[in-house]
C-alpha cells in the first residue's frame, strides 16, 4: 500500500479501464480475475475481498460514481448469481466494470453501501428480485415487491402466474391459434397469488401502520425542542394516492413538529416486472416495452436500448453502424424529447409549488405542439417506438398531414421542415423566454426554492444521483460529453450547471437546458436537410435478429438523467434470439436514493418540492 | 421592488387570459368552420390562444402513419377476380413479432389433401392485450395487416368484444388507400402494383413467359409485347391511377379483341392454378 500511495496516483486516476483492471489484478493476485468469457469485459472480484477491491477502484484509481449494480442468474451455466457493477469517473472516460459471484442456494455478498451510498436501492433490488442477501446492508428489504410475496421473480427458475412458455414467440399463437382466450381466464383475479410457506397475511403489519401502533401505545419518542417545548414524533404517511406524488409513490415522514427526522420512500405499485417480461421477449419486442419506462421521453428510452443492442450487435461479423440521417433523427428525437420532459417537469414543480395548472398549461400547450410532430413521425404521441437496431422506424414523414377518416374529423396540413423550424427559431425559444420571466423572479417561487432541499455536489456524486439533479449541486456530468454517443461529439452544446444544489438550481438547469437542447436543434436542422433522401436504416431489418453472445451496457443522457441498459446475450455461441439478462438504470428509480437525505431537516410542506424538483416517473421507478 | 416578479408574472397570465379572445375576435367564427384554413391555424405552430378542440364536436384527424389496433387487408367488393379475397397468407410473422403475443392464426389446410393453404382460417386479435406497437404492419412482407385509424373503439361488454375474429378485422383495401395515400402509394411502388404482391409476381412470371414465347415463335412480331411491359411497368414517380388501370385490363395493343379475350382467360385460369401449386408447394415444403 504505502510503495503504491508514493508512486503518481494521478496516472492510476486518468487511466484507461484496461490499465485499472490491470492495476486490480496486480494489486490483488488470486482475489481478482479477468472476465474471459466471449464479449464480457472487466474483471472477477472474489465476494471476500469485495469491499476492499471497490474501496480501491474508488479512491485510488478515481472510480468516484457506481452508475449500475445489478445480478445475473446463470442457472444452467455454473448456477451462480453474479453482482454487475459499473463503475466511472465523473470527468468521464468509459466503465470499470466489475463482478462478483456467489452460489444460487445461499446467495451472499458484502454490501457496497459504505463504499457508495448509490448502491443502496439497487442492492435492495437485487435482493428483492434475485434473493442475494448483502451483509452490511444498513436496510436491506425488499423495496419493489411486498413481504408476502413469494420467491425472487427474476431468477431463472420463477414462473409468473400467467406462465405459458419460457421464451417467445409462444408456439400456440401460429399456425394453430385456435385456443384464444382471455388471459385473464387463466389467470383469475385472487387465485393468482403465492404466499411464501410460513406466511401468514393477518400478521403482515405495513412499515407505517407499525410506527402508527407505536405511536398509539406507550412508546410514544417525546422530544425537547430548542425553545424547550416538548414534542411527539409523528409519523405521516404521505401518498401512495397523493397528487403531489405524480403517480402512485408513497412516503413515511417521521416528524419531529415540522420538521422532518427521517423519509422512507416506498415504491413498486406500479411493478410490473419488465426484465422479466424483457428476457423472455426477444430483441426486437423489447423497443416498445422501453416506451412505458419513462413514458414522457419515450424517444430517449428507445434510443438507450438501441444502442445497448447495437453495441452487442457490434461484437459480431456482420454489423453496419446507424446511417448519418439516422443519427441526425435521432439526436432531433432524444432532444425535442428533452424539451418536452423538462417543460413538463417545471410546470409540474410549479403545481407542487401550488401554482396550480396554469403554468403546467402554458408548458403543455408546447409539449402537445412536439407531440403532433412525434405523432406524425412514428405514429403515436407518447409510445413512440421509433427507434430500431440500426436506424429509426421511417424518415420523418414531408408533410405532417392528416386525413379525415372519421365523422367531424378536423383536418390539418403542414410541412415538416417548415413546421420544425418554425417550432425550433421561433415558437419555442420565445416561450422558453416568456416562462423564464413568467416565473423566474417569481417571489414565491424563489423563497421555497433557493436554499430548500440542498445536495451538496460530493454527496450527489456519492449516491449516484444523475441528470438535472446531479447538474443543479455543480456536477458538470452529462453522458453526451462524459462518454460521447450519435453525433453528439460534432455538435456544439453546454453543460448546463447549478451552484447550490438546491430546487432552485435544479429549476434553472432545466430551464437553461432547454434552450441548450434548442441550440442543438438549430445544429440538426440544416443536417436534415443536407442528408435528404439517404437511408435512415442500415441493412435490413430483421424481425427476430440474432444477437452475438457478450454483454453491454448502454447509456444515454435521458431528461431525467443517464438511463442504462445492461443487456446480455449469452447461452448460445452462434448468439441468441432472446436477451439472457435485460437490466434497465432508471435514473428516476436511483435518484430517489437521495430523497432521503435531502429532506432531512427540511420542513414537511418542503417535501412536495424536493420530490417534483427530482422529477420522476413511476413508470421508470417500478418497472 | 419586492413583488415585482409575482406581478410581471400577472401580467403574463393575463396576456395569456386575452391571446384566445384576441384569436377569436380575429378569426371570428370562421375558426370554427370545417375549412381546412381556419383549423389548421388554431392548431399549427403560429397560434397564441389556447387551442382546445371540442371533442366530439370537432375531432383532430389523426397522421398517416398513427396507428391503433390492426386491421385486415381484403380485396374491395368491386374486384374484378377476388372481391373479398384475403391478402393474408397465414406466413404467421405478425404472430412471431407481436411483443404482447395477442395475435392467434389458424392456418387453412386443404380438406382433402390435408396440406396447408396460403390463408387463414381464423384469426383472432386481442385488443386488450394489444398494445399499439405497429410491428406486424412493419414487418408482415405482403402488407396485409395494417393499423386502423378508429380509435373509438369503447364498448359496453369487455368480455366478450374485445377479441376481435376474422370477420371484425377484415377492412376493404380501398379503405387503407383512404386513411393513408401516402403509405399506401409507397407500399405499391414497392410491389410493382396495387395488386397483392402473389397476384404481380405471376403476373410477371408469366408475361415474361408470354414474351419468350412470342420471341421464339415470331421474332418479327417481338415489339409488341414489349411495349405491354413497358406500359405496365410503374414508372416509380406516379404508380397511382394510371397503374392501377393498366394492371386492370393489359392489352397487347396490336392484337384484335376476341383473341385478347379468349387468352386473357386462358391466363387467369394458368395464373390461379400455378399460383395454388406453387402456393401448396412453398408451404408444404416449409414444414
Amino acid at each position: 500500500m504505502v510503495d503504491h500511495a508514493a508512486e503518481p496516483v494521478e496516472t492510476l486516476k486518468t487511466g484507461t479501464p484496461e490499465d485499472a483492471a490491470a492495476y486490480l489484478l496486480e494489486k490483488f493476485p488470486g482475489a481478482v480475475s479477468a472476465d474471459t468469457r466471449p464479449g464480457f469485459q472487466g474483471v472477477i472480484v472474489d465476494p471476500a475481498k469485495l469491499v476492499e477491491v471497490a474501496q480501491t477502484i474508488k479512491d485510488e484509481l478515481g472510480y468516484d460514481f457506481l452508475s449500475s449494480a445489478t445480478a445475473v442468474d446463470y442457472l444452467g451455466y455454473g448456477d451462480h448469481l453474479e453482482m454487475v457493477y459499473h463503475a466511472y469517473r465523473i470527468s468521464g472516460g468509459t466503465a470499470l466494470n466489475f463482478k462478483a459471484q456467489t452460489d444460487r442456494e445461499n446467495a451472499k455478498l458484502p454490501s457496497l453501501v459504505g463504499v457508495w451510498r448509490g448502491a443502496d436501492f439497487q442492492e435492495r433490488e437485487a435482493y428483492d428480485l434475485y434473493g442475494i442477501h448483502f451483509d452490511g446492508h444498513p436496510n436491506l428489504k425488499r423495496i419493489l415487491l411486498w413481504e408476502g410475496f413469494d420467491g425472487h421473480p427474476m431468477r431463472k427458475d420463477w414462473k409468473e402466474a400467467y406462465y405459458e412458455d419460457e421464451l417467445k414467440p409462444f408456439d400456440s399463437r401460429w399456425p394453430d391459434g385456435g385456443g384464444v382466450h382471455r388471459s385473464e381466464e387463466k389467470n383469475v383475479f385472487g387465485k393468482n397469488v403465492r404466499y411464501p410457506a410460513d406466511f401468514d397475511l393477518a400478521k403482515l403489519t405495513d412499515i407505517s401502520e407499525e410506527s402508527l401502533y407505536k405511536m398509539a401505545g406507550v412508546d410514544v419518542e417525546m422530544h425537547a425542542m430548542d425553545d424547550g417545548v416538548r414534542t411527539d414524533t409523528l409519523v405521516v404517511n404521505m401518498g401512495p394516492h397523493h397528487p403531489s406524488t405524480h403517480g402512485v409513490f408513497r412516503m413515511i415522514i417521521s416528524l419531529n413538529g415540522e420538521s422532518i427526522n427521517t423519509l422512507e420512500p416506498v415504491m413498486g405499485y406500479l411493478h410490473r416486472n419488465h426484465e422479466k417480461i424483457g428476457e423472455r421477449n426477444t430483441y426486437l419486442m423489447n423497443m416498445p416495452y422501453t416506451d412505458r419506462l419513462d413514458y414522457l421521453s419515450s424517444m430517449g428510452n428507445n434510443l438507450g436500448y438501441a444502442i445497448a443492442v447495437e453495441q452487442l450487435m457490434a461484437l459480431g461479423p456482420r454489423y453496419s453502424p446507424p446511417t448519418y440521417r439516422a443519427e441526425v433523427i435521432r439526436v432531433l428525437m432524444a432532444e425535442l424529447t428533452r424539451i418536452v420532459n423538462h417543460l413538463w417537469s417545471i410546470g409540474f414543480l410549479l403545481n407542487d409549488l401550488g401554482a396550480f395548472f396554469t403554468p403546467m398549461l402554458y408548458a403543455n400547450n408546447e409539449r402537445e405542439k412536439i407531440l403532433d410532430f412525434f405523432e406524425a413521425a412514428s405514429g403515436s404521441r407518447m409510445m413512440c417506438n421509433y427507434m430500431r437496431f440500426g436506424g429509426v422506424f421511417k424518415d420523418i414523414p414531408e408533410r405532417i398531414k392528416s386525413m379525415a377518416t372519421m365523422v367531424n374529423d378536423r383536418v390539418r396540413d403542414y410541412d415538416t421542415m417548415q413546421f420544425l423550424s418554425q417550432m425550433i427559431n421561433e415558437r419555442l425559444p420565445r416561450f422558453i423566454d416568456e416562462y423564464d420571466r413568467y416565473l423566474t423572479e417569481n417571489e414565491i417561487l424563489r423563497e421555497r426554492c433557493i436554499g430548500v432541499g440542498v445536495l451538496p455536489a460530493e454527496d450527489a456524486i456519492n449516491l449516484s444521483a444523475v441528470g438535472p439533479l446531479l447538474r443543479g449541486s455543480g456536477v458538470a456530468y452529462d453522458v453526451r460529453r462524459a462518454e460521447p454517443y450519435s453525433i453528439y461529439p460534432e455538435l456544439d452544446f453546454d453543460i448546463v450547471v447549478g451552484k447550490n444544489g438546491d430546487i432552485f438550481d435544479r429549476y434553472a438547469v432545466r430551464m437553461q437546458e432547454m434552450r441548450e437542447s434548442l441550440r442543438i436543434l438549430r445544429q440538426i436542422l440544416p443536417r436534415l436537410e443536407q442528408t435528404k433522401g439517404e437511408p435512415i436504416v442500415s441493412g435490413t431489418q430483421a424481425y427476430s435478429p440474432r444477437v452475438p453472445p457478450g454483454e453491454s451496457y448502454g447509456r444515454v443522457e435521458n431528461p431525467k438523467g443517464e438511463l442504462g441498459y445492461y443487456v446480455v446475450s449469452y447461452g448460445d455461441d452462434k448468439g441468441t434470439q432472446n436477451p439472457w439478462r435485460y437490466h434497465v438504470r432508471a435514473p428516476s428509480f436511483i435518484n430517489l436514493t437521495a430523497l432521503g437525505p435531502m429532506t432531512r431537516g427540511m420542513k414537511i410542506a418542503d417535501v412536495v418540492t424536493i420530490l417534483g424538483s427530482i422529477d420522476i416517473v413511476l413508470g421508470e421507478t417500478d418497472r | 421592488m419586492y413583488g415585482m416578479g409575482i406581478l410581471k408574472g400577472l401580467g403574463i397570465t393575463i396576456k395569456h387570459f386575452f391571446a384566445t379572445y384576441t384569436d377569436e375576435i380575429r378569426y371570428g367564427l370562421r375558426k370554427y368552420t370545417k375549412a381546412v384554413d381556419n383549423f389548421q391555424i388554431r392548431q399549427g405552430p403560429e397560434t397564441k390562444g389556447i387551442f382546445t378542440s371540442m371533442y366530439p364536436d370537432e375531432k383532430i384527424a389523426v397522421p398517416e402513419r398513427f396507428r391503433f389496433v390492426p386491421f385486415l387487408v381484403v380485396n374491395d367488393d368491386d374486384h374484378p377476380d377476388a372481391p373479398g379475397a384475403d391478402w393474408c397468407t397465414a406466413c404467421g410473422i405478425c404472430a412471431k413479432v407481436c411483443p404482447p403475443q395477442c395475435i392467434w392464426i389458424v392456418r387453412a389446410s386443404d380438406p382433402n389433401t390435408g396440406r396447408p393453404v396460403p390463408r387463414p382460417d381464423e384469426f383472432y386479435i386481442d385488443i386488450d392485450i394489444c398494445m399499439n406497437c405497429g410491428f406486424c404492419m412493419e414487418f408482415c412482407p405482403f402488407d396485409a395487416i395494417k393499423m386502423d385509424h378508429d380509435y373509438e373503439l369503447a364498448s359496453y361488454d369487455r368480455t366478450t368484444v374485445h377479441i376481435h375474429d376474422h370477420e371484425r378485422l377484415i377492412k376493404p383495401f380501398s379503405y387503407w388507400k383512404s386513411i393513408a395515400p401516402t403509405t399506401a402509394t409507397e407500399e405499391a411502388e414497392a410491389r410493382g402494383g396495387w395488386e397483392h404482391i402473389d397476384v404481380i409476381k405471376e403476373r410477371k412470371k408469366r408475361e415474361a413467359a408470354a414474351a419468350r414465347a412470342a420471341a421464339a415463335a415470331q421474332p418479327a412480331a417481338a415489339p409488341a409485347p414489349q411495349a405491354s411491359t413497358a406500359a405496365e411497368t410503374p414508372a416509380a414517380a406516379d404508380v397511382a391511377a394510371p397503374v392501377a388501370e393498366a394492371v386492370a385490363d393489359a392489352p397487347a395493343p396490336v392484337v384484335d379483341e376476341a383473341e385478347e379475350e379468349r387468352k386473357k382467360a386462358e391466363r387467369l385460369a394458368k395464373r390461379e392454378a400455378a399460383l395454388a401449386r406453387k402456393k401448396a408447394k412453398q408451404e408444404g415444403g416449409d414444414n
